[in-house]
């Protein structure tokens, strides 16, 4: 193969067909409160370990619901379950059982997830 | 898929293109990358249709690559466009039309920006004056080149000596169309078809025999973009574009590409040689690629002027199967032969590793 | 009191208007373009926020102006207003001749032509449909593609028409996220296995009960909420829809193949109020739509004494506050002549 000096860029779209859900089904199934999520960002603002690092409880449920599993694989560890989220979350969101329910996930290796 | 709706929006998106007594502006690219397309425009015009186009020896760039690449302001662009003007008005005419799509957006964008701030125009003449002496008229018409074609489709359509139809199967050849996003993605109205719906390939297509295909990704960018192309760390972006298209064209099994842009015909072609060397893959039927023409290369198909003179010898992908699929008439020994002496290139020999 | 109104246009807004003026004592005629009354609620299947039939709210209607003081000219549009000494001439376009002491202007909307928005190839693409489309679906309690088959997929895009610079249409049309919202779930209803998302650039859920039923959509029904307008459609080889989207909230472009794309089409100012707007000499807002003599206290006022506003020709509104509108201009009416005597 030949060297120009250049690679042919990845796509950055989000191909929702290809993409497995798997995980995020995993958790609606068992905390249904995933679901009335509205991207509201509270959770993220006041979260200790997203005001240090890569870590945002806003952007993990979105990606786990468009089946973009890595970044969430990567960073749900960093969760220290204080359970701050759950206080601000205006839609009543468990959102400590949501971390737990990513972390169990990814560790029975729900279907072909990541 | 329903035709009539896109007929009615074709309706709706008609633009005046003069018939006659064209000031003729040729690219500054094309004339390295396919030379023979814009000669082929002249010998049609000329010889088929008998029109009145006129070239000027003084014509020198728009500046509209500058500009798109971020080197020549906006304002240095209008006054060299001015000075453009200047000579057609010089020379008597009143039809400017320009070879490139590029510099059709960015004529199209400076007239624009006059209607709208007469008082740029105002200051672009004074600094014209002031630095050439010259004066100029608006043009009475600006039409790219691919509309005048368009224009005539039928008359070339009535001269054809081949059509875009497979000579074995007798079925219409599968044409995917491509139009260089300076065309109509700025100025709609401006386009033949407009922007969602181009028609000024697919009415040549659709006239000379061919099918036009639509497919998911023919709306997106060649990916040439100026600067993009031009950084060498960018071409990664630029080779993806392509790709895109070509991976979305590939299921309808197109056996031709047809554009309108200076640079989408190199890199739609050239991309092709790139991605096989790097990933080993083709788009095409057969393991070979998808020949990639301009419009004029492939009005002088149509017409049955010789492959050779029209330069299909400068591109990537062989052209020799299409050839073959129409049933076309050609000497392939004289594929490489300028001035009686035959010289053999190797693409490989050209690449600098 | 034996005064002459003329109702122009009998949708909701019209035929409440016409209602209540006969009930405050009024003659009244109403004129309605088309053969039938009810307007853009005949288009209608189930109403938002608790999905009664919108028979019943007709029902409602035609019994209120099914009485004697109430006279009902259909198939036919007026085409001049003229004022002369506080007595209005109205003419129809079959020339036919009427005098009237005040005029209730009731011309409603028409909704947008989705066709204008190109890029999602309405009247191109099959399965490519409008709102009003699927409520005909419902109608017959089956949603089905060109094809016949069912569909697996189906996308909503809201704001389709409104809050577009490039329509002109710079307004909010306010029904078309609940109209969304509604519809997702009867798609879940009448086609459980049916997955649902709806491309929005904002849930507008301003009225009463949408928040809730914007809620129950996701939590009872699953529906799929992506932020980001859809921004292209296209057909791929199989016949399906594939869009382009941005899901803003992840940062990133997004494509998806789908069945069927509902097109949530915005209300514009209808074509017969813009005639009666010139012809009259009545003022109309940048957004088109009648403009009223005060945003608070006179929406139902117009620039012609005499002249008022009856519901969505001033601005879109649901069928509850056209009602509530309609019913106000006959306060507005009843001052009017209250003054002048």
């Amino acid at each position: 193969m030949s060297n120009f000096g250049f690679t042919i860029s990845k796509a950055r779209i989000i191909d929702y067909d290809a993409n497995d859900r798997s995980i995020a089904e995993y958790i609606a199934e068992h905390e249904p409160s995933f679901r009335v999520c509205i991207e509201c960002g509270c959770c993220s603002a006041t979260c200790t370990t997203g005001n240090f690092t890569r870590f945002s409880l806003r952007e993990l449920q979105i990606f786990l619901k468009r089946g973009e599993n890595e970044l969430v694989r990567d960073n749900i560890g960093k969760c220290m379950l204080c359970g701050k989220c759950i206080l601000v979350c205006p839609r009543g969101v468990n959102t400590r059982n949501v971390v737990t329910l990513a972390r169990e996930a990814f560790n029975k290796k729900v279907k072909n997830a990541v | 898929m329903k035709i009539e709706g896109k007929r009615a929006i074709w309706s709706e998106y008609q633009k005046e293109i003069a018939d006659d007594r064209y000031f003729y502006v040729r690219s500054c690219i094309r004339q390295n990358f396919f030379p023979g397309s814009e000669v082929a425009f002249l010998r049609i015009m000329r010889e088929e249709l008998g029109k009145d186009v006129y070239e000027h020896p003084c014509h020198t760039t728009c500046s509209g690559i500058g500009y798109h690449g971020d080197v020549v302001p906006v304002e240095t662009a209008m006054t060299v466009v001015a000075r453009q003007f200047a000579l057609m008005t010089e020379a008597g005419y009143k039809n400017y039309v320009p070879s490139c799509i590029t510099s059709f957006g960015l004529y199209t964008e400076i007239l624009e920006t006059w209607h709208h701030f007469p008082e740029v125009e105002g200051k672009v003449r004074k600094q014209l004056k002031k630095a050439t002496g010259r004066e100029f008229e608006i043009p009475e018409n600006l039409a790219h080149a691919s509309d005048v074609i368009y224009k005539f489709r039928k008359e070339i359509g009535a001269k054809a000596k081949y059509k875009l139809v497979n000579k074995n199967t007798g079925e219409p050849l599968k044409v995917v169309d491509h139009i260089g996003c300076h065309y109509s993605k700025m100025f709609p109205l401006k386009g033949v078809g407009g922007a969602e719906y181009p028609y000024v390939l697919a009415g040549m297509i659709e006239e000379w025999g061919g099918q036009v295909i639509d497919y998911p990704e023919r709306r997106h960018c060649c990916g040439f973009g100026f600067r993009q192309y031009l950084v060498q760390a960018n071409r990664g972006f630029s080779i993806a574009c392509s790709k895109q298209k070509f991976e979305s064209m590939q299921p309808y099994k197109p056996d031709m590409i047809i554009t309108n842009c200076p640079g989408c015909p190199m890199f739609l072609d050239r991309w092709q040689y790139v991605i096989n060397e790097m990933e080993g893959k083709t788009y095409g039927c057969n393991g070979e690629g998808i020949p990639v023409f301009t419009y004029e290369e492939v009005a002088g198909l149509v017409l049955g002027y010789d492959p050779w003179d029209l330069g299909l010898q400068m591109h990537q992908i062989d052209c020799e199967p299409l050839l073959e699929k129409i049933g076309y008439e050609y000497d392939p020994e004289k594929k490489y032969e300028i001035n009686g002496t035959v010289t053999k290139i190797n693409s490989h020999s050209l690449l600098n590793i | 009191m034996n005064k002459h109104i003329v109702v122009i246009g009998a949708g909701v807004a019209g035929m409440e208007a016409a209602g209540q003026l006969s009930n405050a004592g009024f003659n009244v005629s109403l004129v309605e373009k088309d053969e039938n009354t009810g307007g853009h609620l005949n288009g209608w299947y189930k109403l938002f926020p608790d999905r009664r039939r919108s028979s019943e709210v007709k029902d409602y209607l035609d019994k209120l102006i099914n009485k004697d003081g109430i006279k009902v000219i259909s198939g036919t549009t007026i085409e001049k207003l003229v004022n002369i000494n506080g007595i209005f001439s109205l003419e129809t376009r079959e020339g036919t001749e009427m005098t009237a002491d005040a005029v209730v202007v009731a011309t409603g909307f028409d909704l947008f032509k989705s066709s204008r928005k190109e890029e999602y190839g309405y009247g191109i693409y099959d399965n490519v449909i409008t709102s009003s489309d699927l409520e005909e679906m419902f109608r017959k309690d089956k949603i089905v593609l060109v094809d016949g088959r069912v569909p697996e997929n189906v996308g909503i895009v809201h704001c389709v028409g409104s809050r577009d610079e490039k329509v002109g249409n710079l307004y909010c049309s306010k029904l078309c996220c609940i109209t969304a919202v509604k519809q997702a779930i009867e798609i879940r209803e009448l086609l459980p296995e049916t997955r649902v998302f709806c491309f929005y650039m904002d849930m507008r859920m301003g009225g009463a009960h949408y928040e809730e039923i914007y809620r129950e959509a996701q939590e009872e029904w699953g529906i799929n909420f992506i932020r980001g307008k859809v921004s292209e459609v296209s057909e791929s080889i199989r016949k399906k829809l594939i869009i382009k989207a941005e899901d803003t909230l992840a940062g990133r472009p997004l494509k998806m193949e789908l069945d069927m794309l509902v097109l949530m089409a915005g209300m514009e100012m209808s074509e017969g109020g813009r005639i009666l707007a010139k012809s009259a000499g009545l003022e109309t807002g940048e957004n088109r739509f009648f403009a009223s003599a005060d945003n608070h206290f006179g929406s139902n006022i117009s620039n012609i004494p005499g002249v008022f506003y009856a519901g969505t020709c001033t601005a879109p509104m649901n069928i509850t506050e056209t009602i509530s509108h309609a019913r106000a201009t006959v306060s507005d009416v009843l001052n009017y002549f209250k003054n002048r005597s």
